[in-house]
Parts: C-alpha cells; structure tokens; sequence
C-alpha cells in the first residue's frame, strides 16, 4: 500500500495528519594506509507521522511502514497531541503546512552504481600512494561517501512530493612528522550533491598531490605569528565562518528560545530584522535551496513548503531569518523554506540548508596585492562560538605569510579569533566568481532530541582587516 | 527485544557458510520526547527504532551493513537474508585487510535493568506544574533502550534499560540562566519536584548584572559538569592509542616524553555502575576497571583489536574508536562547601560549552564559559560574569595548574540524542585551578 493510500483510509479525528516517509542508504569506503578500514552501508527506513490537534503537533515515528504499524504510529501521534494541546508554545493551524505538489531530483552524471564497491576501494588505495610522497608521512587515509535519499510526502490536504537527492563527498588526508612538529592536511572532507564522477582518477590524483606537497610544506613551516592584521579565508574556511557566525546567529527557532538549553539563543532579535548593520557594505548572503550542485539542495522542505532563494542579508543590512513557517508564524519574520529534519524518526525544525556569501568584484590577486601583512588560511581544523554566536575561535589547516602584497612563507596552526558583528564588518574586499567555491558538510548538530544534519554553504575567498591572529600552543 | 534479537540471530547464524565470520548487532530504543520552551510544550512525539547491523568477513575482507528493522522476525530475517547477499555479492571485490579481526567467543553477558518510569499518559500533567512561573526550557525523554550482539563463533551479549531524563535550563530576565539534569531509572514525583525547586532558588543567585572581565589568567574553580566536558574531550584524539600512533593525539607528549599531569588527575574506565554496556560493537568484553592515568602518569591507553594487530599490542578491548565509555575521574580532599575559601578570589565556573581542540598536538582546548559563572572575592560570590572564551591546554588544567579536586566525583549524565539516546556519563569532581587562560 503506497503513501497516499494509507492517507486516504487512516480514520483519525485530526485538524491535519501527514506522512513523510524516509529512506536513505548511505556508504562510506575509508582506505587507511593501504588498509580498508571500513565499507560499510547503512540503511535507514522509516516513516514519521505527524497531526495537528486543537492547535498542537504530535509525531510518532515507526519502522514499522505497513498500514497497521502507520495507524498505530497515528494514534500515538495524537495521544501526544492531545495531551499537549492546553499547554502549548504556540496554537499552530493548517497554514504551516501548505498544501504542495511536485518532486525533486540531483542532477547525475555518473550514478551511484556506475562503480562497485571493489572499483571505488581500488581508487581508494591508489589514492593512499598519491598521498604517501615522502618517508616523512605517518599516516594517510582516503574517503568516499555515497548517500541516496528518497523523501515522499503526503498529507491529507493533498499534498504529494517526492524527492531523491544524491550526495557524494570524499576526503584524502596525510599527517606527517619533522622532529616534534606533526601536522595533518586533508582535501577538506567537503561534499556536493552529484554522481560518482568525483571518483574520476586524474581528479583525485590531483587533489591528493595537493595534499601531500602541502603536508610536506606544513612540517618545515614556521608557526603562524600573533598578533592584529589581514586576514584572508579560503571559501573552504569561509564556509564554516559562514555556518556558525551567520547561520545559526539567525535560525528564527533559536531567536524564540527554542535551542537554549543546548545549541543556545541568539544575539541577535526579532527586532534586528530590517535594521542591524550586521556586515560591511559588500556583504551579501543567500539562502539558496536551488543551486543544483550544493549539498543541501531541495524542492519542498519537510512542513511541505516550496523552497527559492532569498536574499537574508542585502549591502551588509539584516533583512530576513532563517525559519520556517511555524517560526513565521510565531515570529512574524518572513519565511525562508527550511523547515527540515534528519531522518524519520525527528521533527522537523529551522535549519541552514544551503546559505551563501554571494561573490564580489576582487580577484584573488586584487585581495592579496593590497595587503601590507598578513595570513592566508585554508580549510578548517577548530573551531569555538559561544551560545549567542558572538566570541568565536577557529583555526586552519594550512595557512600563508602575505607581505607587501605578496603571498611569501607556509605557516602552520593558524588561528584567529573575534565577535561576530565586528568582524563582518572588517569584511574589506570579497572574491569575485573565479574565486567562488561550493562546499558542504554533513555534520551540523542540533535540536532535541538531537540531529545531524547536511548544509551547504558557497563562498568566495574574503579579507577581513584588523583581525587578532595566532599560532599553535 | 532480547527474545527476538537472540531468535533472529540464531536464524541468521545457521545460514552462514563454515569460511565465513558473522557478528550480528542490534541497537534500538522506544522513546518520548517532549520539547519545552518557557515551561510550555514545543514539540512532542514518540520514536520506535531499531536496526540490525551485519558484519561480514570472509578471506579476510570485511564488510559491514546496518539497517532498519519493523521488529517482525519474519520479515526482518528475510530483509536480513536479503542484505546478506548483497554482502556476498560485493566482499570478494574488496581488497584484504591485513588488521581484519576474527569474531571469538569471550563469554557472553546478559544484563537487563528495569526502571519504574513515568507513564506516558502522565508524563505532561506530572513534568509541567513544578515548572510553572519560571521560564524552563529543555527536553524530556524517556523509555526503553537496548543494545545486542552476537557472533558466528558463539558470543551472545545482551544490555538492557529503562532510563529518563529532563535535561533543561532556568533563565532569567537578564538572561541569565542555571543549567540541571534530572534523570534516572525509578521516577519520584515528589524528589522531582524538590529537584526543580531548588534549582529555582539558584537561578535567583543569577538576579544582578554581570560583571565584565578581562582577558587573562584567573584563578579558577571548575564544577564537575564543566570538568565532564574537558574528559569528554580525552575521548577525542586523547587517550587513544591509535591517535596517539597516527599523530593525532593530545597525549603523544605523556606517551613518548614521559610527560606528566597533576599528581591530583586521576582517570579510569570504571564499568561497575552498570549504565553501559561493557561488550563494545565486536562483541568483546572489557574489564570492569581499567586505570588509564594515575597521579598524572600515563598507565595504559585504550586500544582497539585492531589497533593491537596493527601494532603488536594487547588489546584492552576499546570502542572501534577507542573513545571512553565510562570515565571516572578520581576526587579529591576538597569538600564542596570550601570550594569557595579555597578558591578564594578567581572565578567560578559551573558549566562550559562548544570545546574544541585549537591545537590538538600541544593540548590546547578552546571553549566557552556558559550558564552560573562567578566573580568570588575573598570566598564571597560577587556577581555573575559575562561569558568568557578560555584558550588553555590539558598539560595546565589538568596539570601544572591542577590544585586540588572536590571530594565528591559526580555523574554527569550522557543526554544527546544523535541516531538514538545516550547511556550512561562522566564520573568525576570539580577541580581549582591556580590558573586559567581567559582570552576573548
């Protein structure tokens, strides 16, 4: 029995009642110093239903997706409604789940079964000999992640979607030894909705060879200076400057208090939007579901909403958060379609999806010939922000002296640190298109229960001025 | 479950070919959760999950496959039939692995604890009163957790409980806010209620402005839910002997230059408690106690048996990735209602927050101030503090900076929630520091 029929005959006295059934098989292949470490397949299949009741939400969510097990999974879903319903946060009704129809699909070149197992673990070891270049590596380690995931969604106001998103990511990784200094450079463990054509070999041999010529270069490099400068970030580091100093700053959820008794509140409030100077002029970013290529591309969200870019912040000004339409309900903020949970078995709730730093008119040569001193740093290694997104701490894996205008020696360990609003408004020059980058990771934690979650995040390479910078313990 | 786990396996296991290794696990959990914001319900729901994991070895390849299961033996033993072919089809493609290890049979273990929970038709008219006229915001989760294992070589081991906890945080007007956690097996209405009270008492400690400090170094005492974080941190690139080999370690220095922490630092696997299983997702069985530092000496590291083929060593019988599963850090002679005296004036700090390494190799931590944090002068508490970031390494705090630790070692205990609810947590003191790095 398909979704939509299992709708039509549950008999539930509800406002509201969908299913959002959920089916994804992700595989990881890790190769380790010529060793496989894993090639493992996870499959996770489940359905979550969810009702409204005299203005409350209830889920239940089951891994039993016969009809039986989904009308009982309904009647769990109401009994908690029910009991909630006088104690509400929120009297929610049927608008936040606007009735939608359509599907949603990545964009393949290669499909994921266009390799076996064995072909993407013979790349792998390749890779394990492109990375060990010198007696001075340790240790090396290869990657590749396949995750194929199909959302169907029906409610009883007749909304029907379907959608399958293919994401692969990879990393190669080498650390190296030179007395007591040990470094570790990797390809930035980053990924992308696409097919299997990452695993070309010539691209993977040439990101692996950057690897370990750099790594080679990290262990006979100076540590990066202290002190207050220019500093340059890579769209590898600037996208997680973007995910923890931009995203989660304005997830309407987090605004209305929602997240602080774990991911935290905000500094910023609902009273910012359309005023708070948030950035330098230059400063443009972009919520943006549709890039096809980014990791977290999509149609509809999970409440069924239609997803399309919106701009969140124009010429440096605050314009609009990041919530969905239970939070638009609640706040009053315009919505943004991204009202999205991990699996079956969590509700949806505000998240980032793909949020972008939109590029700017400098190429990379413009930024680094008008820099006095400074540090170029690429992909990051730490990173540290308080519960209202304000003091942050991050650190990079490989990092670059730039004096009068030129960039001149490696450094390792570079760090740097500041608050949020100042330091976006230090944003001097940003990168024009040849210096953009898509990138995505898989790892964005919150909510209680708690989820994990993918985001993208695109970004052109940025210079910050007067920013504190240092080195390693 | 268990009678299911065990019949299911018993079938999987008599289709398994004499050249083939199977271990067979299951992992589940049926949960309540409900969200609440200012003492009043955001999200309520219910989970019903569980999966079987495969682990399939065969001429020394393995593969592994993990996936959902409708807890109907039929059903899922012919999904499971189905999986395992796949596996089949897919091993002899794949290179050899040299460090593969064979599934034994090292006894088997069989541990069910019964809780007395709340029931779920009474959850929201027994959690919600207590909390009214304060804002509270937190989780609530309760109900059954299970983890099982067995493997073609004869191992069956099996853990069982029945657990709950609100996890939630009091705020103020100014914002400012008092982090608790109440949990265990055996709900008590009225100690529930008597447990948020006082809780509502120290936020009202929190009703004055904070004061702003500058960067630099304090003297600093740390509570036993902040000091649970910086263990947790040992988890991660610290105490594995795998990192501390690959170069990815904190302890590289204590391992290879014999360098110390503070004779006060104290650390062990202690499985006793019984809040975790002590069969680790091979099957294999730890000791129940394993010292890992004494008075600041390295003893052992965790070390997987994979980790003890790649490197000749003894396997200890650790996690894959050789994280601790239950530390106890040992306490010391301070009584907690001295800590202030002793610290005398310096900053208290009760929780910390977002950790991270900023330079693994040299043990640098960085991380937040959050929650009840205090400016103390001469043992008074003065004010609260605006947050602060520290920047300071384990060879300082729990070393050479290391004063003294409070004689009572606390459970701090494990709530997340990511793919399915923790068990158990950090046993350990709060601990003074001569010195602290507050940098930002």
């Amino acid at each position: 029995m398909n979704l939509s029929d299992m709708i039509s005959k549950l008999d539930i006295n509800v406002d509201w009642v969908g299913l959002r059934e959920y089916n994804e098989n992700t595989t990881f292949h890790v190769v380790r110093d010529k060793n496989p470490l894993t090639n493992e397949t996870e499959i996770d299949h489940g359905v979550m239903v969810e009702v409204l009741k005299n203005g409350q939400f209830g889920y239940s969510g089951t891994a039993d997706i016969s009809f039986n097990g989904i009308r009982k999974a309904a009647d769990m879903a109401l009994e908690s409604a029910a009991k909630a319903s006088d104690h509400s946060v929120f009297s929610f009704n049927k608008d936040v789940r606007p009735k939608s129809q359509g599907s949603y699909e990545t964009p393949l070149e290669l499909p994921f079964d266009s390799l076996s197992a064995g072909e993407i673990n013979d790349i792998l070891m390749k890779a394990n000999d492109w990375l060990k270049i010198d007696d001075r590596i340790m240790s090396v380690t290869a990657m590749a992640m396949l995750v194929e995931t199909t959302i169907n969604y029906v409610c009883s106001n007749g909304s029907d979607i379907s959608q399958r998103m293919n994401i692969v990511g990879s990393d190669y990784s080498a650390t190296a030894k030179n007395g007591d200094i040990i470094q570790t450079r990797s390809d930035g463990r980053s990924g992308n909705q696409m097919g299997l054509e990452r695993f070309n070999e010539d691209t993977v041999r040439e990101r692996c060879e950057k690897v370990s010529s750099q790594v080679i270069e990290l262990i006979e490099a100076e540590e990066c200076p202290t002190g207050t400068m220019s500093l340059v970030l890579a769209p590898d580091q600037m996208m997680l400057q973007i995910h923890e100093s931009i995203g989660h700053a304005l997830e309407i959820d987090r605004i209305l208090g929602d997240e602080r008794n774990y991911a935290g509140w905000s500094f910023v409030g609902l009273e910012d939007f359309g005023n708070l100077k948030y950035g330098s002029d230059i400063m443009n970013v972009t919520f943006d579901p549709t890039i096809s290529n980014e990791m977290a591309s999509y149609g509809f969200d999970d409440g069924g909403f239609k997803a399309k870019k919106e701009y969140i912040i124009k010429d440096g000004i605050l314009y609009r958060g990041l919530g969905a339409l239970e939070s638009k309900a609640r706040s009053g903020v315009p919505a943004v379609a991204n009202f999205r949970s991990c699996s079956w078995n969590r509700a949806p709730i505000d998240r980032m999806a793909n949020l972008n730093l939109e590029p700017g008119t400098s190429s990379f040569d413009d930024i680094i010939s008008s820099i006095e001193y400074g540090v170029y740093m690429e992909t990051n290694r730490s990173w540290s922000i308080d519960d209202y997104r304000n003091k942050f701490q991050f650190g990079s894996e490989y990092g670059k002296l730039i004096e009068k205008g030129k960039v001149t020696k490696t450094l390792r360990d570079p760090n740097y640190r500041a608050i949020t609003v100042p330091f976006w408004n230090s944003l001097a020059m940003v990168g024009d298109l040849s210096t953009f980058e898509v990138h995505g990771t898989p790892n964005c934690g919150k909510g209680e229960p708690n989820q994990v979650i993918r985001v993208g995040h695109a970004s052109p390479t940025c210079l910050f001025n007067n920013i504190q910078v240092f080195g390693g313990a | 479950m268990k009678e299911y786990f065990f019949s299911i396996s018993e079938k999987i296991m008599n289709s398994i070919a004499s050249d083939e290794h199977l271990t067979l696990s299951i992992n589940g959990e049926d949960s309540e959760f409900i969200r609440i914001n200012n003492a009043k319900i955001r999200q309520i729901g219910t989970v019903r999950d569980a999966s079987l994991s495969m682990e399939l070895i065969k001429n020394n390849r393995k593969i592994e496959i993990s996936f959902t299961i409708q807890r109907d033996i039929k059903r899922d033993f012919e999904l499971a039939k189905d999986h395992l072919e796949v596996l089949r089809n897919s091993i002899e493609s794949l290179p050899e692995d040299a460090l593969c290890v064979i599934p034994k049979d090292y006894g088997s273990l069989d541990e069910e604890y019964n809780g007395d929970l709340l029931d779920p038709r009474d959850s929201v008219d027994s959690l919600l009163p207590v909390m009214q006229g304060v804002d509270l915001t937190g989780i609530w989760a309760s109900g059954d957790v299970f983890v099982g294992n067995a493997n073609s070589a004869g191992q069956k081991n099996w853990f069982s409980t029945q657990t709950f906890s609100l996890d939630y945080s009091l705020i103020n007007p100014l914002k400012k806010m008092v982090k608790e956690t109440y949990a265990g097996t055996h709900w008590n209405q009225s100690d529930y209620e008597t447990f948020v009270n006082l809780s509502k008492e120290k936020l009202l400690m929190l009703d004055q402005k904070s004061k702003k400090i500058d960067p630099g170094s304090y003297r600093t005492y740390i509570a036993s839910a902040g000091v649970s974080d910086l263990v947790d941190m040992l988890s991660w690139g610290g105490v594995s002997e795998n990192a501390i080999r690959k170069g990815q370690s904190s302890f590289i220095k204590m391992k290879e230059k014999q360098e110390k922490l503070s004779p006060c630092f104290s650390l062990k696997e202690d499985f006793s408690s019984g809040t975790v299983p002590r069969f680790n997702s091979a099957g294999e069985i730890a000791d129940i106690e394993l010292p890992l530092i004494i008075n600041g000496a390295l003893k052992n590291t965790l070390i997987s048996t994979r980790t003890a083929n790649e490197y000749n060593l003894n396997s200890n019988f650790a996690s894959s990735g050789e994280y601790l599963r239950s530390p106890v850090m040992e306490s010391g002679s301070v009584s907690e209602s001295d800590v202030l005296s002793e610290l005398g004036t310096g900053v208290y700090l009760s929780n910390l927050h977002y950790l991270n390494w900023s330079d693994q190799l040299g043990g640098r931590v960085t991380g937040m101030t959050r929650y009840a944090c205090f400016w103390v002068e001469d043992g008074q508490i003065i004010s609260p503090i605006e947050d602060m970031r520290f920047d300071d390494t384990v060879y300082n705090f729990f070393g050479k900076n290391l004063e003294s630790a409070t004689d009572k070692s606390r459970l701090n205990p494990n709530v997340g929630s990511y793919g399915g609810r923790d068990l158990g947590g950090v046993h350990c003191p709060g601990i003074i520091l001569s010195s602290f790095q507050l940098t930002l």
